[in-house]
């Protein structure tokens, strides 16, 4: 007991200087941990308000379901965002439209599926060069060519399934958005019965595994480059909480349905993403032209280029969107997507980006778009009038931007 | 002696980091034209801002006295509401209103709120006419031109009942014919309704032509006064109050090491994008050697930033013609980036607007430029490019917390120096540093200063542009002189000095003037 003490006597000033450095690291991202904050202490309400059924496997399944293609869109409206503030109204119209063509290129036509669906991905590059075209080259207002688009691809999905028909659509389209990956491992070892699919918990004990390796490998080459590294036991704790953070989620998923082929493609996008946001030229120009154009051009970045591929790049992630809403609602149908672009905008700005451009990540977008799935699912299990849901959901933006405005406002006066 | 309208006494005004006023004493007598001289920065400006109260009571040190009351002006309506109206060099007004609505905007002939249009028409055409504006009072702004746009800012204070009337440089973008009007009608509205004026200007043959007495103003403080009929009035008197004698040493010495030509500009003629039939650059020939700084002076609006930015890859200018030629070979560059590509750099003159991303760190800005130098497929090298800053923040000697502080954050002198971090990073063999020391404190230009010394010794060609005259005059082998778009005198820097320079400017503007009278003539 007393030589416990005494370590702790000890150690304190270490540990001192470990509470001091993660107060550090929570002022610098302030925004982003408060974001994060504010989606567990949502996640607890919830809980606590739907008598547990929030955070129960099945419903996490669920809201994956529900949220994921809106969160796909979240990604590439972040660039948008990063842009200078601009906002793309058009990507439920694409939505709809991407759904309507994969209708017309697999059903009407009868082409191969995955035929079908990179043909509805060049519907989505296609209209998203249009409309950078007019966006960049002939500096058009992002919001008024998107609001054109808005209304030229909805007119389009509903001409397209003549007069408002549902088309259903193949099956590959409804494994994409639903299906899980079979638990071959189980079927293995005959453990299928239990209710758990051992291929998610495996898998994503590797993911974990590999994680820690990357994190490591970071860590290597910092030192390497003469950096300044965390304390080894404060790395050792970060890396434990995020290797345990990601084989819950592994479990739950298990103790749901399994791994969900849509949980994978999403993952792969936000990882991907992340990368060109962060470590590509062509994202830290997406960064700087935000910032601030000006200085952006004089310093030889090609701001039209850069603007031309966000907003194709928008449209490449709105037909993914597209195919994946298709899927989950098992057609094509002319109301599909409408109203979402603002759900997705909604989750950037929760998440931190910046009204005037050069801030946000797509994690934080994740993040906001999370808040937002969390409070529909919520208060619809709660039977909250959807009116009101709405009402909730404008009061969390709103709050959410006064918020970055006001701890901005008081960073500067610092 | 004539009562006095304004006193201000022993005014102070402090930027951070900067002093811009030191101690100005400043009389102005009921019903006279003073005018108000300086260099670029000399802090005139500032003078009438504290005036005008855009700086308000409190900001400043020292009094104020307007009509024998000692004033504390809290913002530009109080101010107004004594009679004192100030019209800034950026004019003010509505492109997308009418001439009586901008007489008017801010100061609308209403009852309850509710406009009344008869009453604003009658009154605008009666202010129009006091000003000599023989137009319609409906004209949109937009369809009027500039010279006409100063008189409608006139009438607008004349519509506020002023009493004292500030312009600042008014005649700086009018051709000679509408600075002629406008000289006139200020000689008029001050001898016949009274009206004191105060102008700001660099224009010295206007300033020895309309006013009553001429205060120079020098590094924020008053120099002198000259009063007509008792000083010598001539612009080589206001010259030498306006330059000064004593030259402290503010500069690094440097042993210049010139090699060959390293950058050639010939022919070059640049349109100005807003009006393509306006030629902004006339034909400028100019070469730069191998270790040498090379200086541009002139006055404000002369064309050096145009001429600077036009050549770093056409990034200002329509219909730019020419030749440039770098170690000898002719070079195409139409795009920044190609500029770039081949060893040009440009750091611009407007630092918070045009040179950083004041919301991104240190360690971005310096980066921004030259990305795939430390980028492979695309994908940018962090680790290496946190090596990169942190060298270029200990070279230039960069204050800050770390690398990853915001550049929003650094002091002007550190900004500048990040700049140039950013634009040594971009490995160039030709600069151009437009205004690099402008609004900094002493200490960090004579920092400045060593670094490009540095790069000159480097056998970099450094282009050194600046409206202080003393800053070129004290770190350059080489000046040209530029004057409304053409370069007008070329001299070794043994050869050049203020008066030099000013006489190369004045005989310019000088010729101007008898080739249109003669121009003139010729058409009659």
């Amino acid at each position: 007991m007393n030589n416990i003490a005494a370590m702790f006597r000890k150690n304190i000033h270490q540990y001192g200087l470990y509470l001091n450095n993660i107060a550090t690291l929570f002022r610098k991202n302030i925004r982003q941990y408060g974001m994060l904050l504010a989606l567990i202490v949502i996640m607890l309400f919830f809980e606590i308000a739907t008598g547990g059924i929030l955070l129960k496997p099945i419903n996490i399944d669920r809201l994956i379901q529900q949220n994921s293609y809106i969160l796909v869109l979240s990604i590439g409206m972040m660039f948008c965002i990063l842009t200078g503030g601009n906002i793309d109204l058009s990507v439920g119209s694409i939505v709809g439209l991407v759904g309507a063509c994969s209708a017309v290129f697999s059903v009407m036509w009868g082409l191969p599926v995955v035929v079908s669906i990179v043909l509805a991905l060049g519907v989505g590059i296609l209209v998203g060069m249009w409309q950078g075209y007019w966006i960049a080259y002939m500096k058009i207002p992002a919001f008024i060519v998107t609001l054109a688009g808005l209304l030229v691809f909805r007119g389009f999905t509903n001409l397209i399934l003549v007069g408002g028909q549902t088309i259903p659509l193949p099956d590959l389209y409804v494994t994409i958005a639903s299906k899980t990956v079979p638990d071959f491992i189980g079927k293995m070892l005959k453990t299928t019965e239990l209710g758990i699919d051992l291929t998610t918990v495996v898998v994503g004990f590797l993911c974990s595994i590999v994680f820690l390796f990357l994190r490591l490998s970071d860590r290597k080459t910092r030192i390497k480059y003469n950096l300044v590294v965390p304390k080894i036991n404060l790395f050792i704790l970060g890396a434990i909480f995020y290797m345990a953070l990601i084989n819950v989620f592994a479990i739950w998923l298990a103790m749901a349905n399994g791994l969900l082929y849509i949980v994978i493609l999403l993952l792969v996008l936000i990882i991907v993403y992340s990368f060109i946001a962060n470590k590509t030229v062509i994202g830290r120009h997406v960064y700087a032209l935000g910032g601030n154009s000006k200085t952006a051009e004089l310093s030889g970045i090609k701001t039209k280029k850069v603007m031309f591929l966000v907003y194709a790049n928008m449209g490449l992630l709105a037909a993914v969107a597209g195919i994946v809403a298709a899927g989950r609602f098992n057609s094509a149908a002319p109301t599909a997507g409408d109203g979402v672009e603002l759900d997705a905008i909604a989750g950037c700005f929760i998440g931190g980006a910046s009204a005037t451009g050069g801030i946000g990540t797509i994690v934080g977008a994740m993040i906001g778009g999370a808040i937002m799935g969390i409070l529909n699912n919520g208060m619809s299990i709660m039977g909250i009038d959807t009116f009101w849901q709405k009402v909730v959901k404008g009061m969390v933006l709103l709050l959410a931007v006064a918020f970055d405005v006001y701890s901005k406002t008081k960073s500067k006066s610092k | 002696m004539a009562e006095k309208i304004l006193e201000m006494q022993n005014i102070r005004k402090e930027f951070p980091g900067v002093v811009a006023l030191k101690d100005v004493n400043f009389s102005v007598a009921k019903g006279e034209i003073h005018a108000l001289v300086g260099e670029n920065g000399a802090g005139k400006s500032t003078l009438m801002k504290v005036l005008s109260g855009i700086y308000p009571f409190g900001d400043y040190t020292g009094n104020i006295v307007y009509e024998g009351k000692t004033c504390a002006f809290t913002d530009i309506k109080s101010s107004e509401r004594l009679g004192i109206a100030i019209i800034h060099q950026e004019l003010a007004l509505n492109p997308y209103m009418s001439i009586a609505e901008n007489i008017f905007l801010g100061n609308e002939r209403n009852s309850s709120g509710v406009i009344n249009w008869y009453e604003t028409n009658e009154k605008a055409i009666a202010l129009m006419a006091r000003v000599g504006l023989k137009i319609d009072h409906t004209t949109l702004i937009k369809d009027v031109g500039v010279g006409r746009q100063q008189l409608v800012e006139i009438a607008k204070a004349l519509s506020k009942d002023v009493r004292l009337l500030i312009l600042d440089e008014p005649t700086a973008a009018l051709n000679d014919e509408d600075s002629d009007h406008l000289l006139s009608l200020l000689i008029e509205l001050n001898q016949k309704q009274g009206i004191t004026c105060i102008i700001i200007s660099h224009k010295l043959n206007e300033v020895t032509r309309i006013s009553d007495k001429i205060t120079v103003i020098r590094d924020g403080s008053t120099i002198e006064t000259l009063v007509r009929g008792l000083d010598e009035i001539s612009e080589a008197r206001i010259i030498k109050g306006m330059v000064g004698r004593e030259m402290l040493d503010r500069y690094p010495k440097r042993e210049p090491n010139i090699g060959e030509i390293g950058f050639e500009v010939r022919n070059w003629i640049v349109h100005d994008p807003m009006d393509e039939t306006r030629v902004k650059i006339k034909n400028v020939n100019f070469h730069l050697r191998k270790g040498e700084i090379v200086g541009i002076a002139g006055l404000m609006g002369a064309g050096r930033t145009e001429l600077a930015m036009s050549i770093f890859g056409h990034s200002y200018g329509k219909h730019i013609r020419g030749t440039l030629l770098k170690d000898g070979r002719e070079v195409q560059m139409t795009t920044v980036s190609a500029a770039i590509d081949q060893g040009i750099a440009y750091l611009t003159e407007d630092r918070k607007s045009a040179g950083l991303v004041l919301i991104d760190d240190i360690r971005r800005n310096i980066t921004m430029a030259n990305l795939k130098k430390i980028s492979r497929h695309g994908v940018v090298n962090m680790h290496e490019e946190v090596k990169i800053a942190e060298k270029y923040r200990d070279m230039l000697r960069i204050k800050s917390s770390s690398i990853y502080q915001l550049a929003g954050n650094l002091s002007g002198g550190n900004q500048q120096k990040v700049i140039i971090a950013k634009w040594l990073f971009s490995e160039p063999d030709v600069l151009f540093l437009d205004e690099p020391t402008r609004g900094i404190d002493v200490g960090a230009k004579y920092e400045i200063y060593t670094i490009i010394n540095e790069l000159a010794n480097q056998g970099k060609c450094v282009v050194f542009i600046s409206s202080e005259l003393p800053e070129i005059l004290g770190i350059c082998d080489r000046v040209y002189v530029m004057d409304e778009g053409e370069f007008v005198g070329e001299m070794p820097i043994g050869e050049a000095n203020p008066e030099s320079i000013m006489r190369c400017i004045v005989a310019n503007e000088r010729k101007k003037v008898t080739e249109d009278a003669a121009a003139a003539a010729a058409g009659l």
